[in-house]
C-alpha cells in the first residue's frame, strides 16, 4: 500500500478552517511563489508536468503560459467547480475539508498571470457545498488572504479577488466555454475554438479555466518543487489524483494516490473488493463519457493518462465506476445515452438528434424489438456524432456506446431478434356491396 | 402574494451586479433569489428579474428555461429529487426512483396535489460514492434504503 503523504486532501482534522490551515503551513506557498518572477511560477508548474485534472489532462502550466503577458486588459481565471460527469466527485472533498488550499492555488495561479479577478463555478445541486466554500472564501477575505488586504498581509502590490458563482444544473456547463458563456449570463452554450479562451475568453478578455483539483495541487508543488513532484506517480501523468471509486464495490470513496497506481490495486486493496466476492464485467475508468474496459482487460491496467490511451481509453476525471458480472450492460449503456441526450444543449445537430437516436435504438433493443442491424446502426450513429460537434460532449455522448458495442456486442445481440416483423395496416375500401345496389337501381 | 423584490433585495442585486465586470451576469444569482422568495419562476416573476436586471424578458425565460433547477411551474414544498444515473442505477436507485413514484402517485417533475412533495428524476448529483442518493430540497441523503426512504418522507412536513 502506498504511504506518502496526500497533497491535496492531507489527513488533518478541520483544515477547512483559516486558523488550522495556516498552522499546517498554509499560505507559505503563496509567499514562496511572490519571490519568484511570474515566468518562474509558471516553469515551475511546467517542470511538475501537472496535467489539468478536469478530463482533458492538458499540461497546466503550458496552459497558463498561453496567457498574454503584455496587455491592458484584464485577465479572469474561471474555476470548474461544476462537476457534473457521473462517477465524479472529487472536487466536493475539496470544497469541504481543504477549501483554502483551493484559495492559494488560485492565489498563485493568479500571481503568475496577472489575473485581476476570479470565479468559481460550483454546480447548482451542491448548495452545501456551495455555502462551505462561500464560508471559506469570507474567512480569507476576513483576514485579508484575498482581496486588498492582500497588500498588508503578503508585504507586495499584488491583490486578486474571488467569487464563488452558482450553477443550476446543466451538465454542459462543465465544458469550458459553455462555463463562460453560462458565467456571462446567456444560456450556457459551447463556443467555438478558436478564438481560445486565453486569447478571447469571459467578456472577449484573456481567460484561463482550471479544474478545482488542478488548482488545489498548485500549492504542494511550489512547495516541494516542480522537480520532485514530476517524481510522484506515473511519468508523463504526475502526480497525485484524487480517485472517486463508486458502483459494485465494497468501500467507495474518493482516494488520494498517486497515479499510475494499479487498477486491480485501488479496486481490492483499497476498497476492499466486489461485494459478495462476485467477478468484475466492467469498469469504467474515467467518468462516464470514458470507454469501458472489459473485466478480463483489466489485470495491469495503470491509472493514468497515458497507459489508458493505449488501451482506448482515457483517465477522464478518475471517476472509477465498477460494475459486477450481474450487470445488465444494456441497460448501463441506454442510462448513459439518456443522460446524454437530457444534456446535450441542442446547438449541433449531431448531437441534438443523435443522442435522441441513441437513445431510441437503446430502447428498442432492451424491448427485444431490434435486430443486429439495428446495432450496426447504432455504432454509426454514434461514429456521426463523434468529432462533428462545437463541443466534447458529442464525443461524451458516443465514446460509451461505441465502446460498449465493441466490448460487448453480444449482451446487445442476445437481445435481438432476427429479424423484424412489421405489421402494415391494408387500409383499402370495402364496400362493393353497396356500389353494386347503387347500379342495379339506376 | 405581491411580485416585488424588497428595497434590501434589490440592494443585494445591485450587489450581485458589482461583482461581474458586466451586470448581466448576475442573473442567475438573481434567479436564485426570485427561486427562493417565490417558490418557482412564473411568468411574472421572471418578468420582475427582466426589469431589475434590465434585460429583456426573453432572455431570463432563455436563462431560466436552459436550466433545470430553476422551476418553471410550482414545485412541492418537498422536492424529492432521486438520481437514477450509473452509479445509483448499479445500487438500486431505479428502485427509489419507482418505490417514491409510487408513495407519492405522482411522475418525474410533478407536484403532489396537496403541495406537498414533488418529484424528480434526476442525472447525477455527484454523490456517486454514497449511491443511491436522494436529495430533499438542498440536502443529500446517501446510501438510502427503501425504508430510510420511506422514513425520510415520513419526517418531511
Amino acid at each position: 500500500m502506498y504511504t506518502a503523504p496526500n497533497l491535496v486532501l492531507p489527513r488533518v482534522e478541520n483544515l477547512s478552517s483559516l486558523d488550522v490551515y495556516l498552522k499546517h503551513g498554509g499560505f507559505d506557498a503563496y509567499r514562496r511563489a511572490i519571490h519568484l518572477s511570474t515566468d518562474e511560477v509558471i516553469d515551475e508548474v511546467k517542470r511538475s508536468g501537472l496535467r489539468g485534472r478536469g478530463g482533458a489532462c492538458f499540461p497546466t502550466g503550458l496552459k497558463w503560459s498561453f496567457m498574454p503577458k503584455s496587455t491592458d486588459k484584464p485577465k479572469y481565471l474561471a474555476i470548474n467547480g461544476d462537476e457534473s460527469e457521473p462517477g465524479s466527485f472529487k472536487d466536493r472533498q475539496i470544497f469541504e475539508y481543504n477549501p483554502h488550499q483551493l484559495i492559494e492555488g488560485i492565489l498563485i495561479a493568479s500571481y503568475a498571470m496577472g489575473i485581476s479577478k476570479s470565479f468559481i463555478y460550483i454546480r447548482g445541486e451542491y448548495h452545501k457545498w456551495v455555502r462551505l466554500m462561500e464560508d471559506a472564501l469570507a474567512e480569507a477575505y476576513a483576514k485579508g488572504y484575498v482581496g486588498s488586504g492582500m497588500k498588508q498581509t503578503f508585504g507586495n502590490d499584488y491583490t486578486t479577488d474571488i467569487v464563488v458563482h452558482k450553477g443550476a444544473g446543466a451538465y454542459i456547463c462543465g465544458e469550458e466555454t459553455s462555463l463562460m458563456s453560462s458565467l456571462e449570463g446567456d444560456r450556457g452554450y459551447p463556443r467555438f475554438k478558436p478564438p481560445f479562451p486565453a486569447n478571447k475568453g469571459l467578456w472577449g478578455m484573456p481567460t484561463t479555466i482550471n479544474n478545482v483539483e488542478t488548482l488545489a495541487a498548485i500549492p504542494p508543488i511550489m512547495m516541494l518543487g516542480g522537480d520532485a513532484y514530476a517524481q510522484i506517480g506515473a511519468k508523463g501523468h504526475s502526480g497525485t489524483i484524487l480517485y472517486g471509486v463508486s458502483g459494485h464495490i465494497n468501500n467507495p470513496a474518493v482516494f488520494e494516490l498517486p497515479t499510475g497506481l494499479l487498477l486491480t490495486d485501488l479496486i481490492y486493496n483499497y476498497c476492499n473488493g466486489i461485494p459478495n466476492n462476485k467477478r468484475i464485467k466492467a469498469v469504467i475508468p474515467g467518468g462516464s463519457s470514458m470507454p469501458p474496459l472489459r473485466g478480463d482487460e483489466i489485470e495491469g491496467v495503470r491509472l493514468d493518462e497515458e497507459s489508458l490511451k493505449v488501451l482506448g481509453t482515457h483517465i477522464g476525471t478518475a471517476g472509477v465506476m465498477v460494475m459486477d458480472e450481474d450487470t445488465d450492460i444494456v441497460a448501463v449503456t441506454l442510462r448513459i445515452a439518456k443522460f446524454y441526450h437530457h444534456e446535450s444543449c441542442g446547438q449541433c445537430t449531431p448531437c441534438r438528434e443523435g443522442c435522441g437516436w441513441m437513445e431510441k435504438i437503446l430502447h428498442r433493443i432492451q424491448d427485444g424489438d431490434a435486430t443486429s442491424g439495428d446495432i450496426d446502426l447504432l455504432y454509426d450513429v454514434a461514429s456521426n456524432i463523434e468529432g462533428n460537434t462545437i463541443c466534447a460532449l458529442g464525443d461524451a455522448a458516443a465514446w460509451p456506446v461505441k465502446g460498449f458495442i465493441e466490448k460487448f456486442r453480444d449482451e446487445f445481440e442476445v437481445l435481438c431478434k432476427p429479424q423484424r416483423s412489421f405489421v402494415a395496416l391494408n387500409v383499402v375500401h370495402g364496400k362493393r356491396s353497396t356500389a353494386s345496389t347503387l347500379v342495379r337501381q339506376a | 402574494m405581491e411580485i416585488a423584490f424588497t428595497s434590501e433585495e434589490l440592494e443585494q442585486i445591485e450587489k450581485l451586479k458589482a461583482l461581474y465586470p458586466e451586470s448581466k451576469a448576475a442573473i442567475m444569482p438573481v434567479l436564485w433569489m426570485a427561486q427562493k422568495k417565490f417558490d418557482w419562476l412564473s411568468e411574472d416573476v421572471m418578468k420582475h428579474v427582466a426589469e431589475v436586471m434590465d434585460l429583456p424578458y426573453a432572455h431570463v425565460m432563455g436563462v431560466a428555461s436552459f436550466y433545470t433547477m430553476y422551476h418553471k411551474k410550482p414545485m412541492g414544498r418537498n422536492h424529492v429529487q432521486v438520481c437514477t444515473n450509473i452509479s445509483c442505477m448499479l445500487k438500486g436507485g431505479m428502485e427509489v426512483y419507482e418505490h417514491v413514484k409510487q408513495r407519492l402517485g405522482v411522475g418525474h417533475t410533478q407536484a403532489t396535489s396537496d403541495g406537498k412533495f414533488s418529484l424528480e428524476e434526476v442525472e447525477c448529483m455527484g454523490a456517486c460514492g454514497g449511491a443511491p442518493m436522494i436529495a430533499i430540497n438542498e440536502d443529500f441523503y446517501e446510501n438510502v434504503t427503501l425504508q430510510s426512504t420511506d422514513a425520510l418522507l415520513d419526517k418531511c412536513v
